[in-house]
């Protein structure tokens, strides 16, 4: 049972503050801000989601920049209170197409509303967009959406992309468009996080691929979905060692390691034609998560090379490779490398006719920064870094810098070779055709190479 | 909502935070309040707006409660939810005022749209106001009748809310009958799950004072309760699944077959995208098969991988959370996760918190053939800029090399760290190679060749300089300048600003100058020197007792310093198995992630109904580990024990020689009377444990009492054939706190008897007190004892270690009823101090 819901700004504001069960005193939100903001115990600078405090448990989550906030006293799940918090999020940006400072600010009176449906005296009530829907009385206003960046991974979809349209994310569930009428449109899409670590020969130790099939409806009287996936998928390793590559890579067949559906999904024709039937509610959910180890091509490969040059001087060349097809573009590439602590000069050399690339030592963390805004399927790019130092290494300097690491995003493109075949709207009507949109993105969680 | 708080926040630009608008908007309702005229509402909507937002931001609005009131007279709901919400506020601290809305609460509580009946009375509910209950009564009972399930759903709760505002009134108005009636009846889930919710709370919070709450609350997990619930599982929202859930975990299906049909009924509740149902549902399956150790072993495969999709799935919150748990799991049962250690592997941008759990997660998973891999990824992270985790990773390869696999190569990893010649990595480093030292002397040569090299002047953490002191004492013969390494430390005396570090010195110089005498005597005479003048009482202390000690007799000196060492073992676990259990048996709870049970960190009213409920069950399933394992982990618990006071042992006799006389006669004068008067009155008045301290005396005092020709009779009389079967006894054990802990004697004569196993357990039960599992070898032989009262049933449990070479006894005493435990202990007590004097 949750005794305070509130949500706080960076600054500490409260923005919404609700108190359910009247048993923690007053005070709780600046108690909770202080601790987070000035958090330190064993060495940590960083609050974890969940702590106590004279008796009161704080939980937070961090979404767009504010802290969600649950408090109680009693031994709950936090599992239970995490996944609220973060589902009230949704809810929230479900109502008011945005979710930021502003769009919380300017609707308050609406998401008190939304809190008093969702949670009755600490026990939660509902958290369906749908079923909320009847008790919710407050006209969402809009915010400008063009400056502020939306919640979730479907964010990935706000750059623009002519293929995609970014606004159709930002709508709110039960705001009528200015035209009066609703758009009748779905939106799918397959987010993919991938995690690679490449020893310091390049081969690959780990990997992995956290996929989540998403979906956000706009359909008028909610017809029944059918998603149809790869037919030669299959679910669980058996008896194999999950690191086990022999073989699997080469028929084709798409091996995922474990997944779990929404509550709205029905398997009952999964395990014979790896189709998922659903009546999407209202809002965005997530269809299915799903999690994958075996062996895939990494989109990029890293070559590094660290060569002393005199005393004080060492060279580092960073070397990447794009291993995709080139009708695909990966955008807002950032490579990242910690050097020597007692580096104290860095100068960089960029490959000629080099665009859109950006170079950066940063001096507090020692650490190069190699910023790309495009890289085309099949094209290499090489960055040179002539670094001076303060003073004299002692021994080996490729021990004392890296790894490298790397963030990407790549949208229509796949790792996991998972797809939506299709997806069937039933509907008797001949006329009906809304809009569907299945999308496709790569994002990189942790993508480091070794040296 | 907030209380009404004096706004202590400075204000903000976009806060206002004067009185001046407080009383401006209190003007601007008055005039609204009366008016008809077209758009009204709008600009009631706007001035009700500023108002909430007020609230929001800690401003305190009740001055305009009355105006508020007036203007509720509306039928747009917006306008009548934001006067509800400014209702609910500030009505409990403007009782007077509070009643004003009473009037127009009652009559929307009868509004023809079942929406505005179930704010109404949602409002009317959270009023919290004691003297207006009377009000409640009448709407709560019709809108458990209502005909719409939204205004069911509210009033369900709305009658816990009475409760917790007078517990009297609800149950005299037997609102719990009504509740459970519809719990039972109600086509709603919802409504289902809010009064199952309330029920729960209430006969949680009743227990304590009524038979009969105690009784409901067990009906609550009757079979038939359950399975009408567990039948309809998926009719549930998530979020009540996970109270269902919870609830079943109590219920003890009585065969298995009950057990599996249940589980079969729930196995698709694993692949749940919301991590709180998944975890319920670990929870119940893990319960459920505890007695079934193929089964649930089986669970744990099972579980791995929804798990481990849960960790990578959803925010970092989230996944913090779930693995959490899996922490749990794979320090419970290291063995299941050895194949697994590549997921425990940690991701550059994970936070610190994360990283710390899957080091520890690697730590224990280390086995024969994955260890070379694990320790050689946690080397990479040694050698990573984030310094925290570089240190832990150094020490999780320690804990490894501990762990007794692959010692070799990690010894040469360990030295690899020293070359890299980073402070906090040798600081890590040293502290670990001394560790590893003490399990290991046979290294000590490759280890010594390299620690020999390390200057002091480059260890500044007071754990590493004390390492590697204690290194240059130990191994004094083997480094060749160790004498003048600590004459240079001793120099510095007065900058060393740790009194650990100048502690270690005086015991190093003086163990370096038994094996270096002509090198050692002058460091020695300044150290000895240093340590007399120190401000600091046991560095003062220690110098003086070695001074003495010197001056008294240099071969017993040097035999006390450098006495014949054993190798460790094993260190000691920072956390009983006990802990443990009830960590485990809490699982899907807040105790997973502070690593603590909750009585260490919620109050008794919140611990509230959970905690009793597992008390009431009865007969939760036992693992069937109970003599063997139960003994061979404790065992290793006395090795710890023993092993990791060997050195503080020595220093304490070092200190406490000095004065130790005097003090321990206090005692012994003290602690006679105190029993004794403790057993005389020993009764209702004696509700407290003793603290540790008054036990400490009690353990000194006690062997004068058990010899002491005739102690009082005790007042405790034990039934002769008491029942109690192994299961009970192991949930008891778990559930119940050590009332006392002490240490006992046998006599020599006693442990001659023990050559017969039977003989103690023979002895005991001409005492009343009953064996139920033993086990062990010399000279540690451990056993569990149980004794009921003769009146009442009221169990003693006692977990009793004997050490046959130094005739002592270790006692673990836990008790149903706490008043009667010292007269127990001493019953206990003076029937194992009179085994083999018959």
């Amino acid at each position: 049972m949750i005794s305070q819901f509130f949500v706080l700004s960076q600054r500490g504001d409260n923005i919404v503050f609700r108190d359910y069960r009247g048993d923690i005193q007053k005070g709780s939100a600046e108690i909770f801000f202080r601790k987070v903001k000035f958090w330190k115990e064993d060495g940590e600078t960083e609050a974890p989601p969940v702590f106590n405090v004279d008796g009161v448990n704080y939980f937070h989550v961090k979404v767009v920049g504010l802290l969600f906030v649950a408090t109680t006293r009693a031994n709950v799940s936090p599992s239970l209170v995490l996944e609220l918090l973060q589902r009230i999020a949704r809810v929230t940006k479900d109502y008011l197409g945005i979710l930021n400072e502003d769009s919380i600010r300017k609707n308050f009176v609406l998401v008190y509303e939304l809190l008093d449906e969702v949670i009755d005296f600490g026990y939660v009530q509902t958290t369906s967009t749908e079923v909320l829907k009847s008790s919710v009385f407050n006209e969402p206003i809009m915010v400008d959406s063009a400056h502020m960046p939306p919640l979730g991974p479907a964010a990935l979809f706000m750059q623009g992309n002519k293929r995609m349209p970014g606004t159709a994310v930002t709508k709110s569930v039960v705001a009528n468009e200015p035209g009066g009428r609703k758009r009748e449109e779905i939106f799918v899409d397959i987010i993919e996080k991938i995690s690679v670590t490449f020893s310091s020969s390049g081969y690959i130790l780990t990997s992995e691929i956290d996929g989540t099939i998403q979906m956000k409806s706009y359909l008028s009287g909610n017809p029944e979905i059918r998603l149809a996936l790869n037919e030669d998928l299959n679910i669980g390793r058996g008896g194999r060692s999950v690191y086990d590559y022999g073989g699997s890579s080469g028929s084709g067949a798409v091996i995922l390691d474990d997944c779990n559906f929404h509550e709205s999904v029905h398997l009952d024709s999964f395990d014979v034609d790896r189709t998922l039937t659903l009546v999407p509610p209202d809002g965005e959910f997530p269809v299915m998560n799903y999690r994958m180890t075996q062996e895939f091509k990494p989109p990029f490969r890293i070559n590094t090379l660290i060569e002393e040059a005199g005393s004080l001087k060492a060279e580092v060349i960073l070397k990447i490779r794009a291993e995709f097809p080139q009708n695909i573009t990966a955008n807002t590439v950032v490579i990242q490398m910690p050097v020597p602590t007692y580096t104290s000069r860095v100068s960089f050399e960029l490959e000629p006719g080099a665009v859109g690339q950006v170079t950066d030592f940063k001096e507090s963390n020692k650490k190069l920064e190699w910023g790309l805004k495009k890289i085309v399927g099949g094209s290499e790019h090489t960055l040179r870094a002539k670094l001076t130092f303060s003073h004299e290494s002692h021994g080996n300097i490729t021990k004392e810098a890296g790894p490298v690491s790397m963030t990407f995003t790549i949208p229509m493109y796949n790792c996991s070779r998972l797809q939506v075949k299709y997806l069937q709207i039933a509907k008797k009507s001949k006329t009906y055709n809304p809009y569907r949109w299945v999308r496709y993105v790569t994002q990189a969680n942790s993508y480091v190479a070794r040296i | 909502m907030a209380p009404p708080a004096q706004s202590q926040r400075s204000p903000s630009p976009s806060q206002p935070s004067g009185k001046g608008e407080v009383s401006d908007l209190k003007m601007q309702l008055r005039q609204l309040a009366g008016s008809r005229a077209p758009g009204t509402d709008d600009s009631k909507r706007d001035l009700f707006k500023k108002v909430i937002s007020y609230m929001t931001v800690g401003i305190d609005v009740s001055s305009v409660f009355s105006e508020m009131v007036m203007c509720s007279a509306t039928s747009d709901i917006v306008l009548k939810k934001m006067c509800y919400l400014y209702v609910g506020n500030y009505a409990k601290y403007n009782p007077d005022l509070a009643l004003l809305t009473i009037n127009f609460l009652q009559r929307d509580c009868k509004d023809e749209d079942p929406m505005i009946r179930g704010l109404a009375l949602r409002s009317l509910c959270s009023l919290r106001v004691p003297n207006l209950v009377e009000y409640l009564v009448g709407p709560l009972g019709a809108g458990l009748k209502d005909g719409n399930s939204y205004v069911r759903m509210v009033a369900s709760v709305g009658v816990l809310k009475l409760y917790h505002i007078s517990p009297s009134t609800c149950l005299d108005a037997d609102f719990p009958a009504l509740l459970k009636h519809l719990m039972l009846n109600d086509p709603d889930a919802q409504v289902v799950a809010n009064c199952l919710s309330a029920l729960q709370e209430i006969w949680g919070l009743e227990a304590s004072s009524s038979e009969e709450a105690v009784r409901e609350r067990e009906a609550l997990i009757s079979k038939p309760i359950i399975y009408f619930l567990l039948n309809r599982i998926k009719e549930f929202s998530e979020w009540a699944q996970c109270t269902i859930l919870e609830l079943v975990s109590k219920y003890a299906p009585p065969d298995s077959n009950e057990i599996f049909d249940i589980m079969n009924l729930l196995e698709d509740r694993l692949q749940h995208a919301n991590g709180a149902v998944v975890l319920a549902t670990i929870k119940l399956f893990l319960q459920l098969t505890l007695s079934m150790t193929d089964v649930h072993q089986q669970v744990y495969e099972r579980i791995k991988a929804p798990l481990l999709t849960l960790v990578s799935s959803g925010s970092p919150e989230q996944s913090y959370a779930v693995l959490s748990h899996l922490h749990l799991l794979v320090m419970r049962a290291p063995m299941l996760f050895a194949s697994d250690y590549k997921h425990l592997y940690c991701q550059y941008n994970e936070p610190f918190y994360v990283k710390k759990l899957k080091l520890e997660m690697l730590t224990a998973v280390a086995n024969e053939s994955n260890t070379y891999e694990i320790v050689t990824e946690l080397c990479e992270y040694a050698a990573n800029v984030d310094i925290p985790i570089a240190r832990e990773s150094i020490r999780a390869v320690g804990k490894i090399a501990l762990q007794q696999y692959d010692v070799n190569a990690i010894v040469d990893r360990l030295l690899q760290f020293l070359e890299m010649e980073k402070d906090y990595v040798t600081a890590e480093t040293l502290v670990l190679v001394k560790d590893l030292l003490r399990k290991y002397p046979q290294w000590s040569h490759d280890c010594i060749a390299v620690i020999g090299n390390i200057s002091s002047n480059n260890v500044q953490e007071p754990k590493a300089k004390a390492a590697l002191i204690w290194m240059l004492g130990e191994y004094a013969q083997d480094m060749q300048d160790a004498p003048y390494a600590l004459e240079g430390l001793i120099d510095d005396w007065e900058d060393e600003i740790s009194p650990e570090v100048r502690l270690h010195l005086l015991t190093a110089v003086m163990k370096c100058f038994f094996r270096r005498p002509p090198e050692t005597q002058k460091a020695l005479g300044a150290a000895l020197a240093a340590g007399l003048a120190d401000m600091h009482q046991d560095v003062h202390d220690r110098a003086l007792f070695y001074y003495r000690l010197l001056q008294h007799n240099v071969s017993v000196a040097n035999s006390v310093v450098n006495p014949i060492k054993q190798a460790v073992s094993v260190f000691a676990d920072t956390q009983s198995s006990e802990i443990k259990d009830r960590i485990f048996d809490e699982f899907n709870s807040l105790s997973v992630l502070y690593q603590k049970p909750s009585y260490m960190f919620t109050d008794k009213e919140h611990q509230g109904p959970e905690d009793l409920g597992n008390l009431s069950i009865g007969a939760e399933p036992a693992d069937d580990i109970l003599p063997a394992q139960r003994v061979e982990a404790n065992d290793k618990d006395l090795l710890l024990s023993t092993t990791e006071k060997e050195e503080s042992r020595a220093h304490v006799n070092n200190d406490s020689a000095y004065n130790a006389p005097a003090f321990d006669n206090s005692l012994s004068q003290l602690s006679v009377p105190q029993t004794q008067g403790d057993l005389v009155s020993l009764g209702p008045t004696y509700t407290q444990q003793p603290s540790s301290t008054i036990d400490d005396i009690f353990g000194l005092g006690l062997p004068v009492t058990a010899s002491a020709p005739s102690p009082a009779p005790p007042l405790l009389k034990l039934k002769t054939k008491p029942v109690l079967d192994p299961t009970a006894f192991q949930q008891k054990w778990r559930q119940l706190p050590v009332s006392v802990s002490q240490e006992g004697s046998i006599t020599p004569q006693g442990v001659a008897a023990m050559t017969t196993p039977q003989a103690l357990l023979r002895h005991m039960q001409a005492h009343d007190i009953h064996c139920i599992a033993s086990g062990g070898k010399s000279p540690n032989f451990k056993f569990f004892f149980f004794a009921q009262k003769a009146d009442d049933p009221s169990n003693f449990l006692v977990e009793c270690i004997i050490n046959s070479s130094t005739c002592t006894a270790q006692l673990k005493i836990k008790a149903d009823d706490q008043t009667a435990t010292q007269a127990f202990v001493t019953l206990f007590q003076s029937a194992l101090s009179n085994f083999g004097m018959a």
